[in-house]
């Protein structure tokens, strides 16, 4: 299954929420909603309307600048990273 | 025995000052909210519950609450947006309790109702409904609805305030809305009396007057004694018609506290360097000025719309925060002053809450 790499300042919003985790997806739209139905509102803070991921918000696939549509493979790795520009 | 809160927003989180029954001496917790920039923070009797709404420029915006006098938070956006094809709300701007729900004003302006006590949103769609809408434009905070103000018993009536479009009122639960703002000048238009575009940066109602509103405005400080269907000019005698706070007494409808700062133009800090309060006691046909206990020189500090704060207390406790982080507090109705803290981040929202 895909990894998924979260930000301190993130799960700190959602307390038990761990900073790595494994979830079923293919895509990261479908990432983000598993990491959703785990911590009920994290989508609310990933995504924007439209939706679209948040303009501070960076999400990389194995290293690479990724959008919602992005594909993952059962080794991917999502770092999901808040962009310096937001601070 | 009476205990007293300090509840602070700040661009850097929430802050929480616990008080005694004097009001002289205050212990801090903070920064909440995960640091999140928090503008206001209001608390409901009714659940007595804390909410801070603000927005994080990673995250979003977001209601927090918290039941335990702010040592745990939990937060909500659901259901805080225009839609997927609707404008991206950066912020909230006010949050308000009221008659059971909670409402939320947010940039780009609009209202939100919650009630479930924040867990999820819905959007008082007839406010953007409004004819003028199309031509509503921000002012250098942005197209935000900063104010709330309900009416104490009929929940059918509220109004809000936006910048810088004015202040409008529903009398049907939020289904329909009046602008409000006749007699207020619009000082940046050719036309100097439109429907809106007034520059509205508080608004509050007298005590026990719920149809007495007095407001400070880019363009200088009103009264209604109306519901806000007119609007006469008080300014006379301030020694500057800007300002952004304003605060009314909880129990004297002729009593309320502005602290104007310089021209727009000019810095909107406090004038001259020199920090004061003023008060009127009758109803704004005079105003006398307080600044025992502030700084008198070199003083270019702001204080921001959400960032007075007056408690129900005898005599009334006033406090107030300053665009560079210092709290300060009077309990003789703003006749001296002292500082409650320094060296918080800039200040956006103070709110006092008395506990018995």
């Amino acid at each position: 299954m895909p990894t998924v790499l979260l930000p301190r300042s993130l799960v700190s919003l959602f307390p038990g929420a761990p900073r790595r985790c494994e979830v079923e997806a293919g895509s990261v739209a479908e990432a983000i909603d598993r990491l959703d139905d785990a911590a009920p509102g994290m989508r609310n803070r990933l995504l924007d309307a439209g939706p679209s991921i948040r303009r501070h918000i960076n999400v990389y696939v194995d290293g690479a600048p990724a959008s919602l549509a992005t594909p993952l493979g059962p080794d991917s790795v999502v770092h999901i990273i808040p962009a310096v520009s937001g601070g | 025995m009476t205990r007293s809160l300090l509840l602070v927003g700040t661009t850097k989180g929430a802050f929480v000052f616990d008080g005694d029954g004097a009001r002289k001496t205050w212990s801090l917790r903070g920064p909440l909210c995960e640091g999140w920039p928090i503008h206001d923070l209001q608390w409901d009797p009714s659940t007595r519950s804390i909410y801070a709404g603000g927005g994080s420029a990673w995250y979003g915006p977001a209601v927090f609450r918290s039941e335990d006098l702010g040592e745990t938070w939990t937060h909500s956006s659901e259901g805080l947006t225009y839609g997927d094809d609707g404008p991206k709300i950066p912020t909230v701007w006010n949050v308000t309790p009221a008659h059971g729900s909670i409402f939320a004003g947010v940039e780009p302006a609009g209202l939100f109702r919650s009630d479930d006590r924040g867990a999820t949103w819905r959007h008082v769609e007839g406010l953007r409904e409004h004819p003028s809408r199309p031509g509503w434009q921000p002012g250098a905070g942005g197209l935000i609805c900063h104010t709330i103000v309900p009416h104490p018993t009929d929940p059918e009536r509220m109004w809000i305030a936006i910048s810088a479009v004015g202040t409008f009122a529903t009398e049907d639960g939020g289904a329909t809305w009046e602008a409000r703002n006749r007699g207020v000048v619009d000082c940046n238009s050719p036309d100097p009396h439109p429907e809106t575009g007034q520059c509205v940066h508080k608004l509050v109602m007298a005590a026990g007057q719920p149809d007495r509103f007095y407001q400070q405005n880019h363009c200088g400080v009103y009264r209604s004694n109306d519901g806000g269907h007119q609007w006469e000019d008080i300014s006379k005698g301030l020694v500057s018609e800007f300002g952004f706070v304003m605060g009314a007494h909880p129990r004297d409808p002729a009593t309320g506290w502005v602290i104007p700062l310089s021209h727009p133009e000019e810095g909107r800090t406090a004038p001259g360097g020199a920090l004061g309060v003023w008060r009127t006691r009758n109803g704004g046909d005079s105003w006398e000025r307080h600044g025992d206990g502030l700084p008198q020189e070199n003083a270019f500090v702001g204080v921001f719309r959400e960032a007075m704060a007056v408690d129900r207390l005898d005599p009334v406790g006033i406090f107030f925060g300053t665009s560079t982080g210092t709290l300060y507090g009077s309990v003789d109705e703003g006749e001296s002053w002292s500082v409650v803290a320094a060296n918080l981040p800039p200040i956006w929202g103070v709110e006092a809450v008395v506990l018995d």
